[in-house]
Parts: structure tokens; sequence; C-alpha cells
């Protein structure tokens, strides 16, 4: 505790928030991305916008990974479950609506879906209950994806099978950096994916697209130095790749757990709800370990889903070409009681976390 | 119940056998993860997302980045 005391110290805050404001420029517009939900919160929940002067921007990118499954992919872990199959997945993924319908729809319909903290849940209940076909729903960024891909290693019983909807956050990034209406001039990297990936894979942001990028980590001071450290970087046009975040993120990564995921998946074109299909962004189970895949094994296949439903716009506040407040369903049909879009559903969604920090969340722990 | 999908919590190892550790979230209550994905010892710290380590906390970096910032702060630069 007395650790994350001194990362928050407001003194040290203001102070920053005063170098920001020296630092950044005068005349023209700043906007600075991240891709991480845990981010949007931080900023969020201590007003971090508040601090910035009107022309430095921080918006929020595709960070949240339950998000930006696509409906598709929903519509096949609801396939699974009236294939008499248990589907297991976390939390978060069980209101995120599909074409028609959400897992936890199909769930008060009377199918069995079970809400777990981790993929060894999913291992123990396969092994507790091995009469029954068992599959998880591996939703996740490289932060989540190691953990999937160890227990596959462990070769984990014959009756649980994966649903793979593991993403990949770098080529999301180069889609973002490539939209020339967004006009992008920094980027803040997500601190725990860069746990494991390291900073190489943000090498091409600087070097192809000079693009300041900073790993930052999610103290309210982490956030504050990363901005100031890419407008200094501005400043002096000497666009770099730093990383604020020393005490987690090293510069080659977990290469243990690289190797791991490297070891199960391959990367394959991955199809993002709201942003369409992003060429080599997402895991597939390598062809040696297809007997896990859910697909295979019990002949699921939903090719295209309903992403956007009338009137959402997810699909403009997963890039951050609009704030959740200028979606007209934003807090009037679009609630976290009940969501039209899945950004309001995650906890990591811009638009639920906006939805909490106007204190109308009722789930809110914070 | 929720979780943060990127969203990992330090906690300090307390005993290791094999790939399954014990360790403190700092309440005092000491829970089981697993530590296949990294080398660690009794008293580190790691980042634990989703019942799995994912790194090992480094405290002379994270002392450094205080140092950092304080050094950040106090020198008077030319920016203005």
């Amino acid at each position: 505790m007395t650790e994350k005391l001194r990362f928050r110290n407001p003194e040290m805050a203001k102070h920053v928030a005063e170098k920001i404001k020296a630092i950044a420029p005068k005349e023209e517009n700043v906007k600075i991305c991240h891709v991480c939900g845990t981010h949007e919160w931080t900023i969020t929940h201590f007003g971090i916008r508040s601090l910035l002067p009107n022309n430095v921007e921080v918006i929020a990118g595709p960070g949240c990974p339950v998000c930006i499954v696509p409906a598709s992919e929903i519509d096949e872990a609801i396939q699974l479950t009236s294939k008499d199959v248990t589907v297991t997945c976390f939390g978060d993924v069980l209101r995120v609506p599909g074409s028609a319908t959400s897992l936890l729809d199909a769930k008060a319909e009377g199918a069995d879906v079970r809400v777990v903290y981790s993929v060894a849940d999913a291992v123990r209940m396969a092994k507790e209950e091995p009469r029954r076909d068992f599959a998880f729903f591996a939703v996740g960024f490289e932060t989540t994806s190691p953990s999937t891909a160890v227990e596959i290693l462990a070769k984990p019983p014959k009756n649980l099978c994966f649903l793979v909807s593991h993403h990949l956050i770098p080529p999301a990034m180069k889609l973002l950096v490539e939209m020339e209406d967004l006009d992008l001039n920094g980027f803040i990297a997500p601190g725990h994916a860069s746990t494991i990936i390291g900073l190489k894979p943000y090498e091409v942001f600087v070097k192809q697209y000079g693009m300041p990028t900073v790993v930052a980590g999610f103290e309210p001071l982490d956030v504050l130095f990363g901005i100031y450290m890419i407008l200094k970087q501005m400043h002096a046009h000497e666009p770099r790749l730093e990383n604020e975040y020393v005490r987690a993120v090293r510069w080659e990564g977990n290469v243990r757990a690289q190797e791991v995921m490297h070891r199960i998946f391959d990367v394959v074109d991955g199809n993002w709800r709201g942003l369409g299909l992003i060429p080599s962004s997402k895991f597939t189970l390598k062809k040696e370990f297809a007997a896990y895949d859910a697909h295979r094994k019990h002949g699921v296949k939903v090719e295209h889903g309903v992403d956007i439903h009338y009137g959402c716009r997810c699909h403009l506040v997963v890039v951050g070409k609009i704030k959740p407040t200028e979606c007209p369903l934003f807090l009037k049909a679009c609630t976290p009681h009940k969501p039209i879009g899945a950004c309001m559903v995650s906890s990591e969604g811009t638009c639920r976390i906006w939805a909490r920090t106007a204190n109308i969340d009722p789930d809110a722990s914070n | 119940m929720l979780m943060n999908m990127c969203l990992a919590i330090p906690a300090k190892i307390m005993s290791v056998k094999a790939d399954t550790a014990q360790v403190d979230f700092g309440e005092g209550v000491l829970r089981e993860v697993n530590v296949a994905l990294v080398k660690v010892n009794v008293g580190d710290y790691v980042l634990v997302h989703a019942g799995y380590a994912i790194q090992v906390l480094d405290e002379k970096e994270a002392l450094e980045t205080l140092r950092l910032w304080n050094d950040i702060l106090n020198v008077q630069t030319d920016e203005k």
C-alpha cells in the first residue's frame, strides 16, 4: 500500500501537470491514444483529462478485449451450449451481445454457462465432471493468452476444448495509426500486455510512422508521466520508444510466456467487432492441438454476425472517434443495466467506465 | 463476478511448489496462483493476472522510477 501511495502523490501530480502545460504545443491540437481499458479507468477515475491543456486530448482505442470479440464468436459459444456443451467464460463476456442474444440470455433459457476466474477453473471443472463436455471461451489480449497456452501445453482432459478469441494489440495499433481521419500524435502503449510482449513490437510505430510511443503503468502518476514523455518527444521532434513502466516491463518481455504462446498458437487474420478484419491480429490453435479446437470438435462455425445493432456507435467509440457522451444511446437506451453495445458491457469498456464515473453503475465497486 | 481483463495485481510469493505458489495480495490472506510463466523465489513480488503470475516486479526499478520522476520534476529544463 505504501508503494501505491507514493505512486499517487497529489503534489507530484500537480507538478507534472504544470510541466505538461509548459511543454505542450500552444497552437496545434495533440491527440494521444491509449489502448487499454485499465488506462481508461485510471484516466477517468482520477480526472486526468481535467489536468491537461484544452488542446491535449487523450482518446481510448480498442483496449477492451471483451468489447472487440465479434458477435459471430458469441454466436458460436451459444451454439456450443445448444450442443449440450458447458461453456466456461470470464464474467465480463457473459452479457456481450451476439447477433441476437448473449450468453447470459442463453443461460437464462437453461444453457449451462459458468463464469470462471481463470482457465484453471475450467480445467478443474472438466476433471471433476469427466462425462460432461466443456469449452473454455478464451478471450483476452497478450496478457491473458499465455495462461490459456500453459493449460493446453499441460494437456488438459479430453472433455475440455477451447473457443480461442485471443487478439493481438500491436496490429490494432497499426490500424489506428493508419486511419488518416484519426490523426494521432502519440501512443500510450498498454503496460500489462507489454509485460508479456516487451517493447520490440512497438518499434514499427516510431520507425515507420514517427509516432512517439511510451509504455506506461496504471497509477495516475504513471499515466501523467507517460503523457509528459510523449509531449517532450514531440517538443524535441524526436519520436522514440520509451518505457515508463520499468518496474514491470522489460525490453524483451516475458520470454517464457512468448515461447509457450508460440508453441500453441499460430497468428492469423482476425475479426474485431466494429473494426473488421485486421491482418495477423489473432491467435488460433496450431494444427497439432486441433483436437482441442471447439470449432472442429463440435462442428460450430458462424461466418458473419451482427456486430453493431441499430443506433449503436460502439464502432466509433472503440477507436476513439467519438466519446461515449456523443452516442445518442449513451445512458438513455444503453445503460449498464441494459447494455446495447459491447462497450457498455465489460468493466473495461469505455462506455461502461464513463457510466461508472457518472455514478450510475450498480456494479461499481470503486 | 467482474474482472479487468488487462489488469494485473502485485502479490508477494510466500511459498512455491512446482508451478503453484501461495501469494499474499497484501490483505493477509494466502491465495494460490500458477507460476509456470515466471521464475520466482519466495519473497519476490509478481504481477498476477487471472490466476497466473505474468511477470516478476523489480523493486530496484520501482525505486528507480520514483527517482526518475523526481529528477524530471526537479531539474529545470529550457522547455519554456
